[in-house]
């Protein structure tokens, strides 16, 4: 069982994240970054499945895959001390300011590049949040799109394997099955993250990373980057922190305090 | 004008009110037309017609409930291709974004996800980290694909012809390549949807165990609210992940936001923050929830929020 990883370094949700005036794109440089929050369970998910995989005699991979600047080499390695066995870092100016479509093209041509029978990914990223990421994949690649998934049951059989899952909805759960090669994404109900031991932390600085420009990819330029992403930010602003309301201290009319206020703004 | 696709979320023909507000939303864009797609459609379009779908297109093929989000892009990129739309809106919750970001891919198109605005020059306005910076955005390439958040418009009727239009779509393997076993409804208790609902109330920390949010339930039943919770009350297994509201779980924005016993740390207010009216309880006057409140009432909320629910049980009747 071959896994990859997708990780994506973000800033830190506490840090005080902006757009930069000139270009209109996320500063990545002046904030604090770490790894995506859910890309952690979503790690954790594949180091679990190999687990599985090897006590019962198989073999089974863990490969980190990250879209990012040079910075984003601190991610891959937390990644790797977490126990991931190697990792792919594409990285390449003229991918600054691609938008999502774009960055699926771009993690698709390096996905033909790997032999993998499951993609796993983090639900959505904390800076777009836009939770797409494994739906464009799926559509790109030809692969089946499970995501979502709050459990995770991959078996291989010889090269035939069965992926279900657990997808949770807006009333429940679904049930989702497909064929490998498969692309996963995790919520992070699915797991508990394990912390890099020391021995993980040492071990992780001789594990085998491959850096890849977009020429080694066969990316082609003209369809990333900001100038020809296909959706274009007309314009931002900063918007001034909501301002405090009233703030009440319980006399023990609290509750009937509360009721006037729905009722003079017509709620009740 | 030109069309505007809507893709129409509803159960077994009965639109969600998110559909209604997207239609009404489209009229200020062009012509509005309606997709309903999957078990159940046809009952919709009369629904729909009310809101202004000159057009409504249908398909009711197995292979749409069947498999995940292929086969619903498969028919909207058909329809793309035969109508040059001015764009197409939809829903954006889980599916929805998955949908149009397929979508997004089968026509060649840009998309913008998350938008509480969209302007008649088809630039969509979007609330990004946690409300704190607008962006104004807008597609470039082919057809303007744009996810619309729930509670951005509100819905008003407009009768249209509401003509019927069967749509046959044949399939890919690709499409059909996640195919849904089983779906299991987890009872809500008959609360509205946390995403669609005009008015929320969640439980946090301060609730203590999961049989404190039995008032918290209580309280939204009066309100006709869904009940949502921070990560640290599901992390803690006192209510359902799916009602987890906060940048790991749902985002809403209704017109009221009731924070009980939730201290509002930054990844729970990147859920809630542009909800219209919030109203919070906690007996921590420091809690940083109070910040964004526009009534904050510091107290205990086992005594204040079932006072509350008695005060509005009793102004109602």
């Amino acid at each position: 069982m071959n896994i990859v990883v997708l990780v994506k370094q973000v800033p830190d949700t506490w840090a005080e994240r902006k757009l930069q005036d000139a270009d209109k794109t996320l500063d990545r440089a002046s904030v604090d970054v770490v790894m995506n929050e859910i890309d952690e369970y979503a790690v954790e998910e594949a180091l679990k499945i190999k687990e599985a995989a090897t006590a019962s005699g198989g073999e089974a991979s863990v490969t980190i895959l990250t879209m990012g600047p040079d910075r984003a080499v601190e991610t891959i390695r937390k990644a790797l001390s977490m126990g991931a066995d190697k990792a792919v870092h594409l990285s390449d100016d003229a991918l600054k300011g691609s938008d999502a479509v774009q960055t699926s093209y771009a993690l698709a041509q390096v996905l033909s590049t790997l032999e993998y029978d499951l993609v796993i990914t983090g639900s959505e990223a904390t800076d777009s949040r836009m939770a797409i990421m494994p739906a464009l994949l799926a559509e790109r690649t030809g692969q089946p799109q499970l995501s979502g998934a709050r459990k995770v049951t991959a078996s291989l059989e010889g090269t035939v394997g069965t992926v279900r899952i657990e997808r949770q909805t807006e009333n429940g759960y679904d049930v989702v099955e497909a064929a490998t090669p498969a692309i996963v994404s995790v919520v992070e109900k699915i797991n508990e993250p394990r912390y890099p031991s020391f021995k993980g932390i040492m071990a992780a600085k001789k594990k085998p990373l491959t850096n890849l420009t977009i020429a080694d990819a066969g990316i082609d330029a003209a369809q990333v980057g900001l100038a020809s992403a296909p959706s274009q930010v007309v314009e931002f602003s900063n918007k001034p922190p909501r301002q405090a309301g009233q703030i009440v201290k319980d006399e023990g009319d609290g509750g009937v305090k509360i009721a006037e206020f729905l009722a003079s703004q017509k709620f009740v | 004008m030109a069309e505007v696709l809507v893709l129409v979320d509803h159960v077994d023909g009965t639109p969600k009110k998110v559909s209604y507000e997207l239609l009404t939303l489209a009229r200020e864009l062009g012509t509005p037309s309606a997709v309903v797609l999957g078990k159940g459609a046809s009952a919709a379009a009369e629904k729909v017609a009310a809101y202004g779908a000159e057009k409504v297109y249908v398909s009711e093929a197995e292979e749409l409930d069947g498999y995940l989000t292929g086969p619903k892009a498969a028919v909207l990129a058909q329809l793309v291709a035969d109508k040059s739309p001015a764009a197409v809106l939809l829903p954006s919750n889980a599916e929805g974004k998955e949908v149009a970001a397929r979508l997004a891919v089968k026509t060649g198109s840009g998309l913008i996800t998350d938008a509480v605005g969209v302007t008649p020059d088809l630039v969509a306005e979007q609330p990004i980290f946690g409300g704190s910076v607008v962006v104004s955005s807008k597609v470039a390439t082919g057809t303007p694909i744009i996810t619309v958040r729930a509670n951005s418009t509100a819905p008003s009727e407009a009768p249209a012809a509401g003509t019927v239009e069967q749509v046959t779509a044949s399939f890919s393997d690709a499409d059909k390549a996640a195919k849904v076993v089983e779906s299991v409804v987890e009872d809500k208790g008959g609360r509205p949807d946390l995403g669609d609902a005009s008015i929320v109330v969640s439980g946090g920390r301060g609730v203590g165990a999961a049989e404190g949010f039995g008032i918290v339930e209580k309280l939204a039943d009066t309100l006709g609210a869904a009940v949502g919770a921070s990560r640290a009350a599901t992390d803690a297994g006192w209510y359902p992940h799916q009602n987890q509201v906060g940048q790991t779980g749902r985002t809403v924005s209704p017109q009221l936001y009731i924070a009980v016993g939730i201290s509002g740390a930054i990844q729970h207010r990147a859920g809630m923050q542009t909800s219209k009216t919030i109203v919070a309880v906690n007996k921590d006057p420091e809690a940083p929830i109070f910040e964004l409140a526009d009534f904050g009432l510091v107290g205990d909320l086992f005594t204040v929020v079932p006072q509350l629910a008695e005060e509005i049980i009793k102004r109602k009747s």
